[in-house]
């Protein structure tokens, strides 16, 4: 087993993680980023799995990777099998199209945590938070305990983007507010940011112009949304899945070319880490299996995404190979009171739990028996 | 106080092109710019074509120095090893009205010598370009209006000019001149004063300020902005060539085509202006680019932008290309009215300004010695695994990707720091080597780079910065 990594050293995006909260489900217990995937590193090691490091997979065919690395060169590496774990990046200001000018002082919240956590700098003294993602509520508690003010954290919907968990300890705690149902209209400052005009948006996300109003600050942080990494997939051909961002992946987190498997962010925007890792603990169980020729091939079907689902992973399910599989979704629009979240085949319900609530900030997941299964749909219904 | 033969005020393209210009002959030549890097204004942000001149207006100089411009380039970009494509431009009209007025834009294309302008039927237009508008009914093919890399281009032009001899001092502003004798004696600078025999206004869209310092302020610059999207070069729906509409009384219209890296340049607008700093987009100025465009290109995919920009055309009222030496001023030549086709004016602006400076007496001897070649940093991405890996085994650190969007490697990023014209700026390095021009704007590799310029300049974080030294990226060391 090689694990080849674009960075100097495991961890990925964890590295800068610095804050508790990984590992409640999985170790019930709160680590810190790196103690988590630290647990991890540990165990590989003691496997005998082998690290590449400063190595970039320049393109991916036929289970064969290309590899650049400053100490071999241009390197193909041949696997048996291969699990795409690339993780995903985050959307710019551009993505968003913000207007206004383009001064020094406009990151985005991971590029900001890493600057701050890993090498350890301050990108600014005052800053306004653009979306309310997980990583920019974060920022604004890790801001605040470095002494920088944040001024407030602005989100264009009438409803948290992230965990509520994070709103409650890192902005009410720190006394940041939250001002739902408004964005950022235009970035001011000629070199560096010189403060941001919000305004509040009406029902179709406009801004309401006699609402703007000027807010003094050096710094923007942007957390807007996450998308899954996928240059080499796409090199590679993998049918991509148009909600999702990411390879279309089976129950066993392979993607459209055999032998080729993916897990984590690379295949759809996680919130918990855990659930990370449980999903990618299929994917290796499945590539050990495709490697020895173990893993048998069949037929699939794709999973039908019903009442508010926004999409489902993994996307396509074998009723052959069967057994109880682990699907995680995201709804379209948040119920504040109960629903039922119901898998049917047809009208036989497969599975089905109660949540007292759901948010398109917070993954959900259903584990239905799908063995011999002639369709599945999966929905969630208020009650 | 620094002395010299000759003084080119502006780093733009025009101003190197001027100075590299000068640089083939015995001379000494000073190109001063208040920029941190070259090409720091118009030439940095416009839609990076270099124009055939069939549009031009008949007779007038831009057209006459746009129009010779062109040829120039095929060899330019080779000497220069600037990339360069002439992928040519469609002219689709998209109803009667504007079908009409094509053999007008044909006879107008004669008029100023662009011969190979030819007439496409629909059927050929849409072969050419499937994501054409149906409603095409016909249009005009110009098969020598060509694509660049505007930044390198100038960054190429300054390189070849100080291997020739030439200096730059960036980072220099002209805030005074003084008048002896019918004569420039004194330019004064944030950086010191110079002694000139000679003087070049190439200041774009300051040139006017710099024409007030000598009294020729009979024109000012009226600044008209241009919004532009770029789009990921995955985005679905592309075209292959300059994609233009028709154009009315009031404006050229908004084009679409691919750059030279392989993405889609989608603009510009046209808005007068009187702030020469305001380069903000809006959300009108994008919106206008949608509907305009979505008319010739209706699958335009804007949703895929990776970034939107904004640049200023120097537009001269009165308007019209001078280039002007004045009976009462010896040894000053002031350019004015260099707009939109000014980077593909450049070159032929280069050698006209010299035999201007000539005329009023400036004496040339050619250079024995002239260096034409200049070689670029190479493009990791665009080589043969073959020539990447030589690449890596003679220097390891082109194995160090550090921009994972465009590929970019940390034997790149330093090529560019320690270069010729030196890329002391995330912005410089960015232009230069394309780290954070992808899809994911810096977000990756910018930390990298802030530490990359940091060690390799032997400077504290704090102090690197966007663009010029108010534009810091790192406010303080956490704590």
């Amino acid at each position: 087993m090689l694990i080849v990594e674009r960075d100097n050293h495991p961890g990925g995006i964890l590295q800068q993680c610095i804050h508790p909260g990984f590992g409640l489900k999985l170790f019930k217990k709160e680590l810190t980023g790196p103690e988590y995937y630290t647990e991890f590193v540990k165990e590989a090691k003691e496997l005998g799995v082998e690290f590449l490091f400063d190595t970039m997979v320049l393109e991916l065919a036929d289970n064969t990777l290309i590899c650049a690395n400053g100490q071999y060169g241009i390197t193909e590496v041949e696997a048996g099998a291969v699990v795409l774990a690339m993780g995903c990046r985050e959307r710019t200001r551009a993505n968003i199209s913000i207007p206004g000018t383009r001064p020094a002082g406009v990151y985005t919240a991971g590029a900001a945590q890493r600057l701050m956590n890993r090498q350890n700098r301050m990108v600014g003294k005052k800053a306004v938070i653009l979306g309310s993602g997980d990583i920019g509520m974060i920022m604004a508690r890790r801001l605040s305990l470095e002494g920088a003010e944040v001024v407030c954290v602005v989100e264009i919907m009438n409803y948290l983007a992230g965990l509520k968990r994070n709103k409650v300890q890192c902005l009410d705690d720190f006394g940041i507010p939250l001002m739902l149902s408004h964005t950022v209209t235009e970035i001011v400052g000629k070199d560096r940011v010189e403060g941001v005009k919000v305004a509040q948006v009406d029902a179709n996300r406009r801004p309401i112009p006699e609402t703007e109003q000027f807010i003094e600050c050096d710094t923007l942080l942007l957390s807007v949304g996450l998308i899954p990494e996928n240059e080499l997939s796409r090199g590679a051909k993998l049918q991509m899945h148009p909600v999702t961002g990411g390879p279309v992946v089976d129950e066993n987190m392979q993607t459209t070319a055999a032998g080729v498997f993916a897990a984590g962010n690379v295949v759809h925007v996680n919130d918990l880490v855990d659930n990370v890792s449980a999903e990618s603990a299929t994917a290796g169980r499945s590539a050990a299996r495709y490697a020895k020729g173990e893993l048998k091939a069949s037929d699939t079907l794709d999973v039908t995404v019903g009442n508010n689902v926004r999409y489902v992973c993994p996307a396509k399910f074998s009723p052959e190979r069967g057994g109880k599989v682990d699907f995680y979704f995201r709804v379209l629009a948040p119920v504040a009171g109960k629903v039922e979240i119901i898998a049917r085949d047809g009208d036989t319900v497969l599975a089905r739990r109660v949540a007292p609530y759901v948010n398109p900030g917070e993954m959900e997941h259903l584990s239905p028996d799908v063995t011999g299964a002639r369709s599945l749909t999966i929905e969630v219904k208020e009650v | 106080m620094l002395q010299t033969d000759v003084l080119v005020i502006g780093a733009g393209a025009v101003g190197t092109a001027i100075t590299r210009e000068l640089a083939k002959y015995d001379l000494d030549v000073l190109c001063v710019d208040k920029n941190e890097d070259v090409g720091g204004d118009c030439s940095k942000s416009n839609s990076a074509i270099i124009h055939t001149g069939y549009d031009a207006a008949p007779g007038t100089l831009e057209s006459q120095l746009v129009v010779a411009a062109n040829p120039m380039y095929d060899q330019l970009t080779k000497d220069l090893d600037i990339p360069f494509e002439r992928i040519g431009a469609i002219l689709p009209a998209l109803n009667e009205e504007q079908f009409e007025k094509l053999p007008s834009i044909k006879e107008k294309a004669f008029k100023n010598r662009v011969y190979d302008i030819e007439y496409r039927t629909k059927e050929q237009l849409l072969a050419m370009e499937p994501e054409l508008s149906p409603e095409v009914l016909g249009g005009l093919y110009i098969p020598r209006e060509s694509i660049i890399d505007p930044f390198l281009l100038v960054v190429a032009m300054a390189e070849n000019a100080v291997m020739n001899g030439a200096r730059f001092l960036l980072s220099t502003e002209v805030i005074g001149m003084e008048k002896e004798n019918g004569k420039v004696t004194v330019v004064h600078t944030t950086a010191g004063d110079i002694q000139a025999k000679y003087v070049v206004n190439a200041a774009g869209l300051h040139c006017d300020d710099i024409a007030e310092m000598v009294g020729k302020n009979d024109y000012y610059v009226n600044p008209r902005k241009g919004q532009f999207y770029i789009l990921d070069n995955n985005t679905s729906c592309k075209v292959n060539h300059i994609v233009l509409p028709i154009p009315t009384k009031l404006t050229k219209g908004k084009l679409m085509c691919p750059t030279i890296h392989g993405n889609m340049l989608v603009g510009p607008t046209a808005e007068d202006l009187t702030d020469k700093t305001d380069k903000a987009i809006t959300a009108e100025g994008l919106a206008s680019i949608k509907a305009d465009v979505e008319k010739l290109i209706p699958g335009v995919q804007l949703r895929d932008t990776i970034t939107q920009y904004a640049g200023l055309r120097a537009n001269r009222n009165p308007e019209g290309l001078n280039i002007d030496v004045y009976d009462d001023i010896a040894n000053y030549v002031n350019l004015s009215g260099v707009r939109s086709t000014g980077l593909t004016a450049s070159v032929s602006i280069g050698t006209y300004v010299v035999e201007m400076l000539k005329s009023i007496g400036l004496a040339l001897t050619f250079k024995e010695n002239f260096i034409t070649k200049r070689r670029g940093i190479p493009l990791f991405r665009e080589l043969s695994r073959a020539e990447q890996d030589e690449l890596i085994r003679e220097n390891p650190l082109y194995g160090n990707i550090v921009c994972r969007c465009e590929t970019v490697t940390e034997g790149q990023i330093v090529d560019a720091i320690h270069s010729v014209i030196p890329a002391r700026s995330m912005d410089a390095i960015k232009r230069r080597v394309r780290a954070g021009m992808g899809r994911c704007q810096g977000g990756f590799c910018g930390p990298k780079v802030i530490e990359i310029i940091a060690r390799e300049l032997g400077v504290d974080a704090e102090s690197v910065c966007k663009r010029n030294k108010e534009a810091y990226m790192i406010a303080s060391k956490v704590k």
